[in-house]
C-alpha cells in the first residue's frame, strides 16, 4: 500500500502563484486566439472553395495537436512506471499528467474529425470517406477512448498501473497504424479526394495558420494544465479521506 | 531452471488443463461455425464467387477474432479460480514465461480451429484461390499470433477491471486494427490473386515483432499490480 502511507509533498497545484500564472496564460491564450480568429476570417479567398476553407484554419491545429498529445501521455505513461515504487508522490503527478493529456487527445481529435466531416460534406458533398489520413485519425480516436474506458473500468488502485500500460501501447501503435494504413490506401487510390491537400499553403494564408496554430496550442497548454490541477486536487482529496479512515495523522500533515 | 523450460512448463500445463476440458477448442469451432453460416445469409456465396473471394478473407478473420476473444477470457479466467494466479506471482520464475507460455497455448488453440476451420470455408463458400495459397502457411500463424500476443496480454490486464468480459475487446480492438488490416489484405491478396501479399506480410512480421516485444516487457508490471 505505498501509495496511501506516503505524503504528497509537492507543491499545491491550487497555490496562488499557479492560479495567477494560469489567469495571464488564460488571457495571452484569448488575445492570440482573437488574433488568429481575425487573420483566419481576413485572409483572401480560397481559388476553388471560396470562404468555405476557412474552417481549415480550425482543422488543422486540432489535428496536428492531436498527434502530440499521445506522446505526452505516453511520456507520463513511462514516468508513472518509473516513479511508482521509487517515489510514488511523483508517481502520482505524472498519472494526473497522463489523464490530462488523453482526455485532451480525445477532444483535439473529436474537434478535428467533426470539423472535417463538416467540410467533408461542404467540400466533397460526402460526409465521410475511407481515405489514409480519415482513417488513420479515427484509429487514433478509438485508441484514446478505449484508454479513457480503461480508466473508468479499472478496479481501485491499479487504474493507473493498467492504463499507463495502455497508453505505451497506444502510442507504439500509432505510427504502426499510420503507416500500414498509408500503404493501403496508396494501393487503391481513393477516387473522391482531389489530393488538394498536397499541393500546399498559399503564402498569404500561412500567418493565419500559424496564428491559430499558436492559439489553439496555448488553449491546449492551458486545458492541459487545468485538467492537471483538477486531477490533482482529485488525489489529494483521496489521499487525505484514506489518511482519516486509517487514522494516520502525518498524512493530514500532509494535506 | 532456464527461461525457455520455464516456458515449457506453462504451455505443457495450458495444454493439459485444455486437453481435459477441451472448453476453449470445442467453444470456438462450433462459434466460428456459426458466424461462417450467418455471414452466408448476408449474401449468396456461391452465386457470387468474385465477391466471394473479395470479401471472404476479411469473414475468415473476424470470425476467428470473435471466437478467439471467448478463449482468451477463458484462458485467464482457469488462473483466478482457486488464487491460482497468486502463487504465480510468489514463483521465482520470470513472469513473462507465464505470458509466452500462455500466448504459445493460446496460438496453438487458435491454430487449431483454423486447420478445421479453412476447409470448411472453402468448401461453404465455393472458394478457389486464384494466389499462391501455400501463402497462406506464412499469414495464418503471423496474423493468429498477433491477434493471441495482444489478446493475452490484454485478458490479463482486464482481469483487473471490472465487467472484465466486456473490457477485452474494447481494448482489443483498436490496438489491433493494424495487425486486422494486414491479415486481411494479405489473405485476400491470395484469394483474389490481384496483388502481392508481400508488404502485408511484412506489415503483420513487424507488428508482431514490436508487440511481442512490448507485451514480454509489461507483463511483470500487469502481473503485480496491487
Amino acid at each position: 500500500m505505498a501509495a496511501v502511507t506516503t505524503p504528497i509533498n509537492s507543491p499545491r497545484p491550487g497555490s496562488s502563484k499557479a492560479q495567477i500564472f494560469g489567469a495571464l496564460w488564460f488571457v495571452a491564450t484569448m488575445v492570440v486566439m482573437a488574433i488568429g480568429f481575425y487573420a483566419a476570417m481576413t485572409a483572401p479567398k480560397e481559388a476553388t472553395m471560396g470562404n468555405l476553407y476557412r474552417v481549415f484554419f480550425y482543422h488543422f491545429p486540432h489535428t496536428i495537436l492531436s498527434f502530440l498529445f499521445p506522446y505526452l501521455n505516453c511520456g507520463a505513461s513511462l514516468l508513472y512506471l518509473l516513479w511508482r515504487r521509487s517515489n510514488p508522490s511523483r508517481a502520482l503527478a505524472a498519472d494526473a499528467f497522463a489523464v490530462a493529456s488523453a482526455e485532451l487527445t480525445v477532444l483535439y481529435a473529436s474537434v478535428g474529425l467533426v470539423t472535417g466531416v463538416l467540410w467533408g460534406r461542404a467540400a466533397w458533398g460526402i460526409w465521410w470517406t475511407w481515405d489514409a489520413r480519415l482513417t488513420t485519425y479515427l484509429l487514433l480516436w478509438l485508441l484514446y477512448v478505449s484508454y479513457m474506458l480503461v480508466r473508468s473500468f479499472a478496479m481501485g488502485g491499479q487504474t493507473a498501473v493498467l492504463s499507463s500500460v495502455l497508453g505505451i501501447f497506444a502510442a507504439v501503435d500509432i505510427p504502426i497504424c499510420f503507416m500500414s494504413i498509408r500503404w493501403w490506401r496508396t494501393q487503391h487510390p481513393a477516387p473522391v479526394f482531389g489530393g488538394s491537400e498536397n499541393s500546399g499553403i498559399d503564402p498569404v494564408m500561412v500567418h493565419a495558420v500559424l496564428w491559430n496554430m499558436a492559439a489553439w496550442a496555448m488553449w491546449g497548454a492551458f486545458i492541459l494544465g487545468l485538467r492537471y490541477a483538477l486531477e490533482r486536487r482529485r488525489q489529494l482529496k483521496e489521499t487525505a479521506q484514506n489518511a482519516e479512515f486509517y487514522g494516520d495523522s502525518s498524512l493530514m500533515e500532509a494535506r | 531452471m532456464n527461461y525457455f523450460r520455464c516456458v515449457m512448463t506453462h504451455l505443457r500445463k495450458d495444454l493439459q488443463l485444455e486437453w481435459r476440458t477441451k472448453d476453449a477448442i470445442n467453444g470456438m469451432l462450433f462459434f466460428t461455425l456459426l458466424v461462417v453460416v450467418v455471414f452466408s445469409l448476408a449474401f449468396d456465396p456461391t452465386a457470387y464467387p468474385t465477391i466471394a473471394r473479395q470479401i471472404s478473407g476479411g469473414l475468415l478473420w473476424v470470425a476467428l477474432l470473435f471466437a478467439a476473444m471467448t478463449a482468451l477470457n477463458q484462458s485467464w479466467a482457469r488462473e483466478v479460480r482457486n488464487s491460482v494466479l497468486d502463487a504465480q506471482r510468489l514463483v521465482a520464475a520470470p513472469a513473462s514465461a507465464l505470458f509466452v507460455g500462455k500466448a504459445l497455448a493460446n496460438l496453438i488453440f487458435v491454430s487449431a480451429v483454423e486447420v478445421v476451420l479453412a476447409p470448411v470455408f472453402a468448401i461453404f463458400y465455393n472458394l478457389h484461390p486464384l494466389g499462391q495459397t501455400w501463402l497462406l502457411l506464412l499469414i495464418l500463424p503471423l496474423g493468429t499470433w498477433a491477434l493471441v500476443v495482444n489478446g493475452t496480454f490484454f485478458a490479463a490486464l482486464s482481469l483487473r477491471t471490472r465487467s472484465r468480459e466486456l473490457m477485452l475487446p474494447l481494448v482489443l480492438f483498436p490496438i489491433s486494427m493494424p495487425a486486422l488490416l494486414g491479415m486481411i489484405q494479405a489473405t485476400t491478396n491470395v484469394l483474389t490473386g490481384d496483388l502481392e501479399p508481400t508488404l502485408w506480410i511484412k506489415v503483420l512480421f513487424a507488428y508482431d515483432v514490436v508487440f511481442t516485444t512490448a507485451c514480454v516487457l509489461l507483463f511483470d508490471t500487469i502481473l503485480n499490480t496491487d
